[in-house]
């Protein structure tokens, strides 16, 4: 049974047809990755997933509730979080009011402090910072803040939406290993990366967007070794 | 000197009723990126709410104060609701304009159910005078600073502790973002319209028994003022509104005390051209991050 199932999702932007029928699902515990090229549609479908795009039709399924027209505020609270394309920390916030947005819908004060804890213990660097602007992070300590600040909705599953984007090489060797531990702790997975050849290495299955479609899926070696892939996405 | 401390009292005094009323502009436009011409008559609605509960329903002045800013606070998010939440997704002018076309129904609305004349306020507070050495303070400043001060403070503990504070900021900062935190957009933006209007009902009283007089378009200069000491202070601002009105009130105050009445106003805007071409940004403005 899959966690995440999408349907036949259409999204348009104005008379632009963005996604053109995307069918994909997420299984419990893996890491599923979406790879394509700028433009494809990966962050459209993030955002349909989360809600905060409109579907023209189609449907989402999470944990075998309906979330199609589900807002964003339903969606998070049911389990789903997603890490923003940029980061997209709250400037003028500090490090830790940042963290505490992650946990605005929930009550229980004790689980935030243990999950705040659980994000200090993973990204020390954040809890050295707690009391600084958002702002005056580096670009590799605001992805982990984002990162962080979405564990703090103590996500079943995690969006991640390019998270290695504009990041040192070495900086993106640890965020991927990050996001393996984030997964090795029970939280499922479905990353979107430009840099196929990392995404593909850590994937237990992947798609590949095009220009709207779903053009190939398939296990992360399986698309790794596939001969279009080498020559389209991984140089080679 | 001593005629100069007085007209900076006389200057504060005025500047925290332009202070409270540009609370409502900075908030408003850091979060939807709109000016809110109509905010100016939100103040004029206070002034009259409390008119009506002083004068003719005998309240006392705390809680005609209350009065005012919860009929405000609710006519703020009446107007959101009504006039700019549909127009969320278009052109920024579109918003401007129907702001104005609001201010406009505001104006009009009161003068048709009250009439246009000048009312003159009941005296719901004794005037006293005290000497404080050379200067004199009266009762009505006193609680002019006072309820101004016990505002800001609220305010500033809403926007820094609370949850819906939170989620003011995280909208203001990034909408989308915040969205994604599951915080509901729209009614952080109504909460802030509440806030902002309250306010401007809380100055619509003190307005009231400061010049004792109130009419229907009343709003309109102290409005623009406002807005202006908002731009002075940086537009979106929250510290940059209060400086900006104290400002904008001690500047008009002593434009009249050594200068001449005639160009009380002409000073303030002659402030906000200054402002736009020399820090276009305010003093506390921050420059907008691009957003690709």
């Amino acid at each position: 049974m899959a966690m995440l199932e999408v349907k036949d999702l259409h999204v348009h932007y104005g008379v632009i047809e963005a996604l053109k029928g995307v069918s994909m699902s997420v299984n419990e515990g893996q890491i599923v990755a979406l790879i394509g090229s700028n433009g494809a549609g990966k962050t459209t479908l993030l955002q349909s997933i989360s809600g905060i795009k409109k579907k023209t039709s189609g449907e989402v399924m999470f944990l075998s509730d309906n979330i199609t027209s589900a807002s964003p505020k339903k969606i998070v609270s049911e389990g789903l979080t997603q890490v923003p394309e940029g980061r997209r920390v709250f400037t003028g916030l500090s490090v830790y009011e940042n963290l505490m947005m992650g946990a605005f819908l929930r009550r229980d004060k004790q689980g935030i402090e243990e999950d705040l804890q659980k994000v200090y213990a993973q990204f020390p660097i954040l809890e050295q910072r707690k009391n600084q602007d958002a702002s005056t992070l580096s670009g590799g300590e605001q992805q982990m803040l984002a990162m962080g600040r979405a564990l703090m909705a103590r996500p079943k599953l995690l969006l991640l939406d390019e998270p290695s984007m504009g990041l040192a090489p070495i900086l993106v060797k640890e965020i991927f290993s990050i996001v393996q531990e984030i997964n090795s702790t029970g939280t499922t997975v479905l990353l979107v990366e430009q840099n196929a050849k990392m995404a593909l290495s850590i994937a237990d299955y992947a798609y590949v967007l095009e220009t709207g479609r779903i053009s190939l899926q398939g296990t992360g070696q399986e698309l790794a070794d596939s001969p279009e892939i080498q020559k389209a996405y991984l140089g080679g | 000197m001593s005629q100069f401390l007085q007209q900076v009292i006389n200057g504060l005094s005025l500047g925290s009723i332009y202070a409270l009323i540009a609370l409502g502009y900075t908030m408003v436009y850091g979060i939807i990126k709109l000016i809110n011409f109509a905010h100016g008559d939100v103040y004029m609605v206070g002034a009259y709410t409390a008119f009506i509960c002083t004068a003719w329903l005998g309240f006392g002045f705390f809680p005609a104060l209350i009065a005012s800013m919860v009929v405000c606070g609710l006519l703020g998010v009446l107007i959101e609701r009504l006039a700019y939440k549909p127009l969320r997704k278009a052109p920024r002018i579109t918003a401007l304009i129907t702001a104005i076309g609001v201010s406009y129904v505001l104006e009009y609305t009161m003068q048709y159910f009250m009439g246009s004349e000048v009312r003159t306020y009941p005296n719901v507070l004794p005037k006293t005078i005290y000497q404080l050495g050379p200067v004199s303070i009266t009762t009505h400043q006193i609680y002019i600073f006072a309820i101004t001060i016990v505002l800001m403070v609220a305010l500033q503990f809403i926007i820094s502790k609370t949850r819906m504070g939170r989620a003011m900021r995280a909208v203001s900062v990034d909408e989308q973002a915040a969205e994604l935190m599951g915080i509901n957009v729209d009614t952080t933006i109504s909460f802030t319209f509440l806030l902002g209007s309250a306010l401007a009902g809380a100055a619509g009283i003190l307005v009231g028994i400061y010049y004792n007089t109130i009419n229907p378009l009343m709003g309109l200069t102290p409005g623009l003022k406002a807005f202006v000491a908002a731009v002075f202070g940086g537009i979106g601002s929250i510290p940059g509104a209060v400086i900006g009105g104290l400002f904008i009130g001690i500047a008009e105050t002593m434009v009249v005390a050594y200068g001449s009445s005639l160009y009380r106003d002409a000073i303030v805007y002659a402030i906000l051209i200054v402002v736009l071409i020399v820090k276009p940004t305010g003093l506390l403005g921050k420059n907008q991050r691009e957003k690709v």
